[in-house]
């Protein structure tokens, strides 16, 4: 693989003008000072109980993402472009949900093929011809970008289920003020803190038609033992919501309301962070005591805002993805001004023909999978696993992509042996509301702890890092 | 707020509570034993202990013999035992976290670096004495801060009402349970052999409930069962009396009642046990038997508990 992009050192020349100050004063630093600052941050998050839980992992039920102290930084520019590309990217998303269940037009173009909806796990028939207050689906989008030279960003994936990270992008921030306050003196840096308020401003605006003025939200989690429940408690505490669970709600007439000390008290937009398959097992799966009975019913009748909408999970199909460039064309008649990865769907013959013969080379995922479960990476597997993979992807060619293994770009990054670069990559979070959309300039930075691994999941392992934009 | 909420709130302090109760019961029964044999009675004292934990079936199901060893282990570190200190802190600390929201930073950091250090420097049986009283220390310390923090930094809105109910009523309930297993020692003075024994076993009920110098104030008399048991059934200015739980938790009821604009059985529950104390006094205890006034006590006080629950909690 060719020597990848640094954020820092580009390709080896110059420092690049945004981490000027950046690289001025690490070369002041003495290197202990930064791993004094490294454990202090850890004892901070351990403290505060910024955890992650990992699922089958009986021994570190709840576990700390490390935290490197190094910022990611964004210049004005690079940022004003990628936020115009991620609001025409969720314009899109929010467009394509719309149209794909209702009047289906662009499956009436042939642009998308048939079957890759309707014969979809994540396609969900209950919501055809369901309106949504104000056609918004994807409320929250979380689109994760890498960067491969100076020039080009390309999103990897979007996230338009129920998307996780921003408790980590505002702790990132607090802990890194709270540690090197002179560094924030010397930058100009976009604040991120605004984040919980948009959010509410946009959960609030999308509440039904006939709420009273001041709309109830909540926010449901699916409780204390699910991986991103520090972010559920966090964010309803940033937002002054109640955080509930499905035990707490309950449905009466096709009304949702929350058992509290007082009574029945009536919710009007729910902020879920309980997949689909959970949230209502009249509907969905029956055997789940995550959900509330009757939620569906409540939903269809208009009584309720769920978000994001329910069958969101088919914009953020992976083979859906490789359709995107032809998607924002289609609703928007624009040039994509984020860029799609290169991607082969394996449910073509021609494809999987060209994926079989460079296992070696490529990326193989899953359709539906997260998180880093369950991919190939070419260039670092045994034998014996691309093997597997290919037996894997002849019997079941429906249910995988692959896709080119980029060089990421890179990241001077704390690590045993003094600061290297590392692997990362990128996901901002994208607010959709009843006429706005919003993103606060930054994002989550995830990078590779591993030299030379490409794998920045939280469950693989991976670290996060500040994200900064630099002000004019 | 949610039901579950307050449900939690009350939990966790009936927990943070209990726990610093149990480590008084386990302080105070060393003491004892530590005397020597003519002062220190029968040797059944860890058995005592059992009993005012109310956990004495649960330890005889695992355990043949009632030893210093044994009882302690089984008290403060026992993953099979639900209320051993530990399990207390653990509980506590599940139930912090699921209510995160409803908590002032400096209790869930309290509540959340007590869990952290109970994992990284108690999870085994403390190997001696010394440790075992730093570690009794610990938990003492855990529940001050706790309180001390839910009391400086919480909002005076039902959150801290529904918070305070659970350390009121779960320390009544210890309160009581201690009077319970001692009442033999507090017959009236006439019908019991006094002597250096007893006043060892009476300073070690005035020590687990934290009252021994309190006697001394109000008192200024030697230990006598009799007022032993006015300071800790009557008497109101000391905090972990029944009266003064009782003035607390009739107290805390009205401001929910006030703010939900609502009284109900709760209100009226706790209003008639207070009365039933206030208009109480030794003698009548005594004639009645304090056994048979303490069991009665103690069934009023878990009633609370129910009636609350089902009025706010469920």
């Amino acid at each position: 693989m060719a020597v990848a992009f640094d954020e820092m050192n580009g390709l080896g020349g110059d420092v690049r003008a945004a981490y000027q100050e950046l690289s001025r004063w690490l070369g002041e630093t003495p290197p202990e000072a930064l791993t004094n600052r490294r454990q202090e941050a850890e004892l901070l998050f351990r403290r505060i109980g910024i955890t992650f839980a990992v699922y089958g992992d009986a021994e570190a039920q709840e576990r700390l993402i490390p935290f490197d102290v190094i910022p990611r930084i964004l210049s004005a520019q690079e940022w004003a472009r990628m936020e115009l590309g991620l609001k025409q990217r969720v314009r899109a998303l929010n467009m394509f949900l719309r149209d794909i269940y209702h009047g289906r037009d662009i499956l009436r173009a042939g642009l998308i093929p048939d079957d890759l909806i309707f014969q979809n796990p994540v396609f969900r028939p209950e919501m055809n011809g369901q309106a949504v207050p104000h056609d918004v689906y994807v409320h929250i989008a979380g689109i994760d970008i890498v960067r491969v030279d100076d020039e080009h960003f390309y999103v990897l994936e979007d996230n338009a289920r129920t998307p996780s990270g921003v408790s980590y992008m505002l702790e990132n921030r607090e802990i890194m003020m709270r540690l090197f306050p002179d560094l924030f003196a010397r930058h100009r840096i976009a604040p991120v803190e605004r984040y919980p308020d948009e959010l509410l401003t946009a959960l609030r605006s999308v509440a039904p038609a006939h709420s009273s003025s001041e709309p109830t939200v909540a926010l449901m989690t699916p409780g204390v033992f699910n991986s991103a429940y520090y972010e559920h408690s966090f964010l309803a505490d940033k937002l002054g919501i109640e955080l509930v669970e499905g035990r707490d709600l309950v449905v009466k007439n096709d009304e949702v309301f929350m058992r509290t000390t007082e009574g029945l008290k009536r919710v009007d937009v729910i902020y879920r962070r309980v997949d689909d398959d959970f949230i209502d097992p009249l509907t969905f799966r029956p055997d789940s005591v995550l959900g509330v009975p009757g939620l569906m019913s409540a939903y269809r009748a208009g009584n309720v805002t769920l978000a994001n909408a329910v069958g969101t999970g088919i914009a953020d199909d992976k083979a859906v993805y490789s359709y995107m460039p032809d998607i924002v064309k289609f609703y928007l008649g624009e040039e994509p001004i984020l860029k799609n990865v290169p991607t082969w769907r394996c449910r073509e013959p021609s494809d999987l023909a060209y994926v079989l013969d460079h296992l070696s080379e490529l990326v193989v995922k899953e359709v539906h999978g997260s998180g880093g479960y369950g991919m190939l990476i070419g260039p670092t597997a045994t034998k014996a696993t691309i093997e597997a993979f290919r037996e894997k992807l002849k019997r079941e060619p429906d249910g995988f992509i692959a896709q080119p293994t980029l060089a990421l770009s890179t990241c001077p990054t704390c690590t045993e042996s003094g600061l290297a670069p590392r692997h990362v990559d990128l996901r901002p979070f994208v607010l959709t509301g009843r006429d706005r959309i919003t993103v606060v300039p930054g994002g989550l930075t995830r990078v590779a702890l591993q030299d030379g691994s490409l794998v920045v999941n939280s469950s693989q392992g991976g670290g996060t890092k500040d994200t900064w934009v630099l002000d004019e | 707020m949610l039901s579950r909420t307050a449900e939690n709130l009350f939990w966790l302090s009936r927990y943070v509570e209990r726990a610093e109760y149990l480590a008084r019961t386990i302080e105070a029964t060393l003491r004892v034993t530590a005397l020597p044999n003519t002062y220190s009675g029968q040797g059944n004292e860890w058995d005592s202990a059992l009993l005012t934990a109310g956990v004495s079936a649960s330890f005889y199901a695992q355990y043949d013999e009632a030893n210093e060893t044994n009882v302690v282990e089984f008290l403060s570190m026992s993953a099979s035992n639900p209320s051993s200190i530990r399990n207390c802190i653990e509980a506590a600390r599940l139930n912090a976290r699921s209510v995160r929201t409803a908590l002032t930073g400096v209790m869930w950091d309290t509540i959340n670096s007590a869990w952290i250090e109970l994992q990284e420097n108690w999870s085994k049986s403390a190997k001696s004495r010394e440790q075992l009283t730093q570690f009794l220390r610990f938990v003492q310390e855990t529940s001050l801060r706790f309180d001390g923090s839910a009391y400086r930094t919480m909002l005076r809105n039902d959150a801290y009402w529904f918070s305070r109910l659970g350390v009121h009523l779960e320390r009544a309930d210890n309160t009581a349970r201690i009077l319970d297993v001692k009442y033999h020692l507090l017959l009236p003075e006439e019908e019991h052999v006094g002597g250096p024994l007893d006043y060892y076993q009476w300073s070690s009920i005035l020590r687990s409930v934290s009252a021994l110098t309190a006697y001394h104030w109000v008192y200024r008399e030697t230990l006598k069962p009799w007022l032993i048991a006015d300071l800790l059934i009557l008497n109101d200015s000391l905090p972990r009396s029944l009266a003064s739980c009782y003035g607390n938790l009739v107290r805390n009821l009205d401001q929910i009642g006030v703010a939900y604009g609502r009284q109900g059985p709760a209100q009226r529950h706790a209003r008639a046990v207070r009365n039933r104390l206030e208009h109480s006094n030794m003698e009548d205890i005594f004639q009645r038997g304090v056994h048979e006034f303490i069991q009665e006590f103690i069934a009023d006080n878990s009633r609370l508990g129910e009636i609350v629950a089902k009025q706010y909690l469920i």
